[in-house]
């Protein structure tokens, strides 16, 4: 595909010669960077070529090198193709400089990257694990650690079928023999300490480690909230009712989607990507796909690439419709706002429901087009909710939320984010472009077919959550538009590129595919080696890195102001721990 | 009013009064009261959560069956919805909260995950059901059980209510009922039952360090109500085979 996101208009290496050289591995692409240069080359690339933008930081093991490989995404806010390049670090000694001073959208990638490979990162300025907790035995996703259900190194498992007989993983396989605990372990004498830690971190940074008495109080709002909109947790530090400081704490959704995505065969990774942002299970397909068949190099035929954006814009639809209910209840209007929106949200979940038979849960893309052709009636059903239901509706809420007196008040003014902070912070989607930063990756990168379709990159200028709200409301209008361009032109013809196959050929190499799903931009980094299981796949959650700003937006707002700022970033707990 | 499940059957009512009169027992009268107020509790945790709202809205509206009341308390509810995937980190949250509800409490483990780990069941952080810690009343299966499986699995529970004696009950015992322990995160999530197994892989693998064996630490996740002696047994068993 050529919306790759790889520079090659500049060649890097001949211009920075000492720092860097080409990525020369068949189906890789990129540069190569010596770790002493990372910080000084990153700056450059900033400051002098304009890459403003960290899409995504990950990492790789590559056991047998017996090297660790730290990837960098980089892009152009102003649209245009991105540039990835590598740093190598001996696994036995995993020590890189942290860019997070460069940009700050590295912080909590760079914390995930040691939480789940241990590689340090100089500089990072609160280097603490992420997913798992303090005191976690060792790091999950390096290629010689074991879950504790580990059986094999890659699907499918031959002990499930031993003599055409299914057997239950923990029958053969006692729970947990491969936890690690340390020599002469004694449960009694531990003490966890990860909550005290974060709260050490607050009070020192705001000098109140000392003895002296002050107003100065640290609350926690999470897990168990019923505001955090899942398993999330803030901890702030309270002078009065004002917020002096947030940090977010994640993890407690993180169900291993990497670890056991590299186990799983290629195509048996499409239906976990539904589970990540479990509200629009469709986009979570389409970008996962599109990864995948940037590597073996198909394209799937027209009828499903209007299929594809055709869902693709449904589930953004009902992510945003979800978002914008639920706001309602952040700011007080407890469940009225939402019934509205969950009303038509029901209506497009019927149309998931007939072309994938699942509800939430689609599994609706396969490599190369969709799993099968729209059923009988469906696309009267879509024609008659975009031409003439959900316009209708979403005018409807327009009228009752947009210039309502309250709504105003709690949202106005609230949660301010900067175009810089925002690009700062990697924030992407509806955040990224209420801050006034016309960003979005079906403009600046398109993918799939959305160079053909007319529609408008929505922006607002103050970067506060009533112009979030507003982003959001004019995307579904924008949605709504190309849906009626889709369903005018949708041709007829096959869904699928060549004959569908549960075990696919990925030739070795890497990609990395990105769409603009509802909340912001979703990448999937994925590395083959020519096995039928991906060797590394690593989602850049756009609700994770949306995170980043949380803290920017709560400084000196109330509390209660907390809980709207979070609603108005729209996470989705899936995707944040995954 | 519900006759059916207020009279006890055999006794004959006048047409002309029914509405006024029911013959029945305490334990009828009572259970009719409590199966149409179960309050659950707000308290999602991943995809089933937002089935449950789903089911919570206009479409399906639990409401009828007495339940809209979602309480984000603990101490206000009566039914524990565990709708999602429970991860290690999460666990001692859920155990404290489970042990602040008031009796009589009851737990619905909502689709694959919470009932037995789902599709993530293999993952290093992700618990194989909440019933390894909590007991569970009613299973709901599917990922995600659609509202309507949901609402199937409230009215299962609703006629478990139904046949609930007041004598025999556990919380209408005289002994109050211990509390679940809290489990800690430690290398591994440690529930505190467990803590001599634990204990035992650790200097197990200390010995083994000394022999020059390479030993594997060898424990059990541990978390299996009531029968955690014979597995322990069974740990203690494998420890030596290694």
């Amino acid at each position: 595909m050529e919306q790759t996101i790889v520079s090659n208009s500049e060649d890097l290496a001949a211009r920075f010669p000492q720092m860097v050289t080409a990525d020369t591995r068949a189906g890789y692409e990129g540069y190569i960077v010596q770790p002493e240069h990372l910080v000084k080359f990153t700056k450059k690339l900033r400051d002098e070529l304009g890459y403003d933008y960290l899409s995504s930081l990950t990492g790789v093991d590559y056991i047998e090198e017996g090297k660790f490989e730290i990837v960098y995404h980089l892009a152009k806010t102003t649209g245009g193709p991105g540039v990835v390049f590598k740093v190598k670090i001996p696994r036995d000694k995993p020590e890189v400089a942290s860019i997070t001073p460069i940009y700050r959208a590295a912080e909590f990638q760079e914390r995930e990257v040691y939480d789940l490979f241990g590689v340090r990162f100089k500089n990072h300025p609160d280097l603490r694990r992420i997913l798992t907790w303090e005191g976690f035995e060792g790091y999950p996703l390096r290629k010689d650690w074991k879950e504790p259900y580990y059986e094999e190194d890659a699907k499918p498992f031959k002990s499930r079928w031993p003599n055409g007989q299914v057997v239950r993983s923990e029958d053969n396989n006692p729970y947990n023999d491969n936890v690690q605990y340390p020599d002469g372990f004694d449960p009694e004498e531990w003490t966890y300490t990860g909550d005290e830690l974060i709260y050490q971190a607050l009070r020192r940074k705001h000098g109140l480690d000392s003895d002296m008495d002050t107003d100065q109080m640290i609350i926690n709002l999470g897990p168990q909230h019923p505001s955090t909109h899942g398993v999330f947790r803030m901890v702030t530090l309270l002078e009065g009712e004002t917020i002096i400081d947030l940090k977010p704490v994640f993890g407690y959704l993180h169900r291993n989607h990497e670890k056991i995505g590299e186990r799983n065969t290629w195509l048996q990774n499409m239906p976990f990507t539904d589970r990540l942002d479990y509200i629009s299970s469709m986009s979570n397909n389409f970008g996962y796909a599109l990864a995948v068949e940037k590597l073996m190099g198909i394209k799937p035929p027209e009828r499903a690439e209007y299929i594809r954006v055709m869902m693709a814009e449904l589930t953004r639809i009902v992510s945003h419709l979800i978002s914008i209910g639920f706001l309602g209840n952040d700011v007080g209007v407890f469940f009225t706002q939402v019934l509205y929106c969950l009303e038509e949200r029901e209506l497009i979940l019927d149309i998931f429901e007939a072309v994938s038979g699942s509800r939430m849960m689609c599994n609706y893309f396969r490599f190369g087009g969709v799993a099968r052709d729209l059923p009988e009636g469906v696309l009267d059903k879509v024609k008659d909710l975009v031409f003439n239901r959900l316009p209708r509706k979403i005018d409807d809420l327009d009228r009752y939320v947009t210039n309502n007196e309250i709504f105003k008040f709690r949202a106005q003014g609230v949660g301010v984010l900067t175009a810089e902070q925002a690009i700062q912070n990697g924030a992407s989607g509806p955040i990224l472009r209420a801050s006034g930063v016309p960003y979005d990756l079906r403009r600046a990168a398109p993918y799939s077919i959305y160079d053909r379709f007319e529609f408008d990159v929505c922006t607002q200028e103050h970067g506060d959550t009533y112009d979030r709200y507003l982003v959001r409301l004019d995307e579904i209008r924008q949605s709504l538009r190309i849906l009626q361009q889709v369903v005018r032109d949708i041709p007829d013809g096959p869904v699928q590129a060549g004959k569908p196959a549960y075990q696919v050929k990925v030739p070795p190499g890497e990609a990395y595919g990105r769409v603009e799903g509802p909340k912001g931009e979703l990448g999937y980094y994925v590395v083959s080696q020519g096995k039928p299981n991906p060797y590394r796949y690593h989602v850049r959650a756009p609700s994770f890195i949306n995170l980043t700003s949380l803290s920017d937006m709560c400084k000196g707002e109330k509390v209660a102001d907390a809980v709207v700022i979070l609603g108005s970033i729209d996470i989705v707990l899936g995707e944040v721990d995954r | 009013m519900e006759q059916e499940s207020l009279n006890k059957p055999g006794y004959e009512i006048p047409p002309e009064i029914q509405q006024q009169v029911s013959v029945t027992t305490l334990d009828r009268v009572y259970n009719w009261c409590r199966r149409n107020s179960l309050w659950p509790m707000m308290f999602g945790l991943a995809c089933c959560a937002i089935e449950m709202i789903a089911m919570a809205a206009s479409r399906i509206d639990f409401s009828r069956f007495g339940m809209e009341v979602m309480r984000p308390s603990p101490r206000q509810a009566d039914v524990m919805i565990v709708a999602g995937t429970v991860t290690k980190k999460m666990v001692p949250q859920i155990v404290r909260l489970y042990n602040q509800m008031p009796e009589p409490k009851y737990v619905i483990a909502m689709g694959a995950c919470a009932s037995g780990g789902g599709p993530f069941k293999e993952g290093y952080t992700v618990v194989s059901g909440i019933d390894r810690f909590l007991p569970v009343d009613v299973y709901i299966p599917g990922c995600p059980p659609t509202p309507q499986a949901l609402m199937n699995g409230l009215i299962a529970l609703q006629k478990k209510v139904d046949n609930e004696p007041i004598k025999g009950s556990r919380w209408y015992s005289k002994e109050p009922v211990p509390e679940i322990p809290v489990p800690v995160l430690g290398p591994d999530l440690m529930d505190p039952r467990n803590y001599d197994r634990i204990k035992a892989a650790g200097q197990q693998k200390a010995e083994d360090q000394a022999a020059p064996a390479e030993g594997q630490a060898v424990s059990e996740d541990g978390s299996e109500n009531g029968s955690a002696a014979g597995q322990a047994e069974a740990g203690a068993a494998q420890v030596k085979a290694s």
